[in-house]
């Protein structure tokens, strides 16, 4: 709860103590309408994302990627996503999946607040840049089956 | 709020969070579908860890069957001077350990009570956390108790702590914003990248990790999830992991001791 309100206020006001302030979005319904950085991802280099190990995906998740040995099964495979999702839709997901679904277990990629003992070297970053996440919304759109 | 202030709040509501606060706190696992991380190992890790010749755990152990019997400190006395056969003395003493200590008010893990017992009887300075001496030395007493439940006192003076350990447990922390309770409660069996999700039962410590090439004690597992979470990890000896500690032990009561576990 207090967690929630806390996010509502952050979208309000961009959080100020914020060592890399977050870019302002606007939640309409289920989704972020608007591109992030206010241009196209690039899908390619969002599949590099994806597949990244720091950038965690693939811990939970499967999908097409025949190169990862190493995939998780805590959560639905992105094969067709981008066609089950619009492109708001999974903006809003992996920018803050909680406010789609406070039990989840996926972590939000571009929040910063209402976090609980970060570590030192993450403290104040999101876990992806605007840039990342608009390129890993462009890449899962491409996946249509 | 700074983040001091936050952190010093999000401390305070801790035990708010596990029953009121959490949209669904993670169910318990029921006591019969329990099940320790040495069923989901290969056949070969398996192996060596029931076969005393292989299981690398068992030279930490030889080390601390060493040390037992060897005089130090001020009263001239070895741990045996003073406790005879561990054998006997020393079984079913780690399967109620974290324990409830008077004088600080606070349980005690294992570690804690060798190093308590070797500075006031002994009279010889304490060891080091996770250094070689005191994994041998407290896996030597805990090998004692292989095969015996698990066995958590039933002392009311450790109600409050175990309560704070299972806060812990089910608040979320860290950059990824994960629960304990969320992988070991809630998504145990499953595959992360690969590995398989145990239900973190600590009956097996201190383990010898095929990974750290090394006997490892519970706060060092406890520390590597902390940090695959992206969370700050506590420092050793902090007392949230004696209060995690208890809380697993409590948690896995009743399931067997199978120190010293190997563990991919
Ligand atoms: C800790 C586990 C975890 C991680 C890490 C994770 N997710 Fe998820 N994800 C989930 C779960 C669980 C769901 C199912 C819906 C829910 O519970 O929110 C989900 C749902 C999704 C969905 C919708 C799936 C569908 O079609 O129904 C997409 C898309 C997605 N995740 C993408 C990603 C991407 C991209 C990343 C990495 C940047 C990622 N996830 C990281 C757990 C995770
Ligand atoms: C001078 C005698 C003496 C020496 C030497 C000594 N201890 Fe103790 N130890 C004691 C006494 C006395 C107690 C308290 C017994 C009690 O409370 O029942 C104790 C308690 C303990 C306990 C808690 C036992 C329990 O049942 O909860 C452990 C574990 C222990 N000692 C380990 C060691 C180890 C390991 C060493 C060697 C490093 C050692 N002790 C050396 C006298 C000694
Ligand atoms: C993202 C999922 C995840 C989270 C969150 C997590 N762990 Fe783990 N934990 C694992 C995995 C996977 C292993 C198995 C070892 C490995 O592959 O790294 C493990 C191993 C363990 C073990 C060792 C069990 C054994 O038999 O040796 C314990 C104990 C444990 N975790 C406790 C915790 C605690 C306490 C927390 C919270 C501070 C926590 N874990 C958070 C995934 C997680």
């Amino acid at each position: 709860m207090m967690r929630l309100a806390a996010t509502t206020v952050a979208l309000l006001a961009a959080p100020a103590t914020a060592q890399e302030a977050l870019l302002p979005y606007e939640i309409v319904g289920d989704t972020i309408p608007k591109s992030l950085t206010g241009a196209p991802g690039d899908a390619e280099r969002g599949r590099a994302v994806v597949v990244k190990r720091e950038s965690t995906c693939l811990l939970c998740h499967s999908g097409p990627f025949p190169e990862q040995r190493f995939q998780g099964d805590l959560s639905p495979s992105l094969k067709g996503a981008g066609a089950r999702w619009s492109e708001g839709e999974l903006r809003l997901r992996l920018v803050d999946a909680a406010r789609l679904n406070p039990a989840t277990i996926m972590p939000s990629y571009y929040r910063i607040d209402g976090l609980t003992r970060v570590a030192q070297n993450y403290r104040g970053k999101p876990v992806l840049t605007a840039e990342q996440i608009e390129d890993v919304v462009a890449y899962l759109m491409t996946l249509k089956d | 709020m700074t983040p001091a202030t936050r952190f010093a709040v999000a401390i305070a509501a801790l035990p708010l969070v596990a029953g009121a606060v959490l949209p669904s706190p993670a169910a318990e696992i029921p006591l019969n579908e329990r099940r320790s991380a040495y069923e989901d190992m290969s056949r070969d890790n398996k192996a060596m860890q029931d076969d005393d010749t292989s299981n690398p755990g068992i030279l930490g152990v030889l080390d601390g069957e060493m040390l037992w019997s060897t005089p130090a400190g001020a009263s001239g006395k070895s741990c045996a001077d003073c406790h005879g056969d561990a054998k006997s003395s020393m079984k079913g003493v780690a399967a109620r350990h974290p324990a409830f200590d008077p004088v600080s008010g606070r349980p005690l893990d294992l570690e804690q009570r060798i190093n308590l017992s070797r500075q006031q009887d002994q009279k010889a300075p304490p060891f080091a956390a996770e250094s070689k001496e005191l994994l041998a030395l407290t896996a030597y007493v805990a090998m004692q108790s292989r095969g015996e439940p698990v066995a958590p006192p039933d002392d009311p003076r450790l109600a409050p702590f175990i309560e704070i350990g299972r806060a812990l447990f089910n608040a979320r922390q860290g950059q990824l914003n994960l629960s304990c309770a969320q992988c070991h409660d809630d998504n145990w069996g499953k595959s992360l990248a690969g590995n398989v999700v145990p239900q973190a039962h600590p009956t097996g410590y201190p383990i010898y990790r095929l990974e750290w090439q090394s006997l490892g004690s519970l706060q060092r597992r406890l520390r590597n999830c902390m940090i695959g979470m992206r969370a700050e990890p506590y420092a050793y000896g902090a007392l949230e992991y004696v209060d995690m500690e208890l809380y697993l032990m409590w948690r896995a009561r009743g399931m067997k001791m199978e120190t010293p576990g190997v563990r991919p």
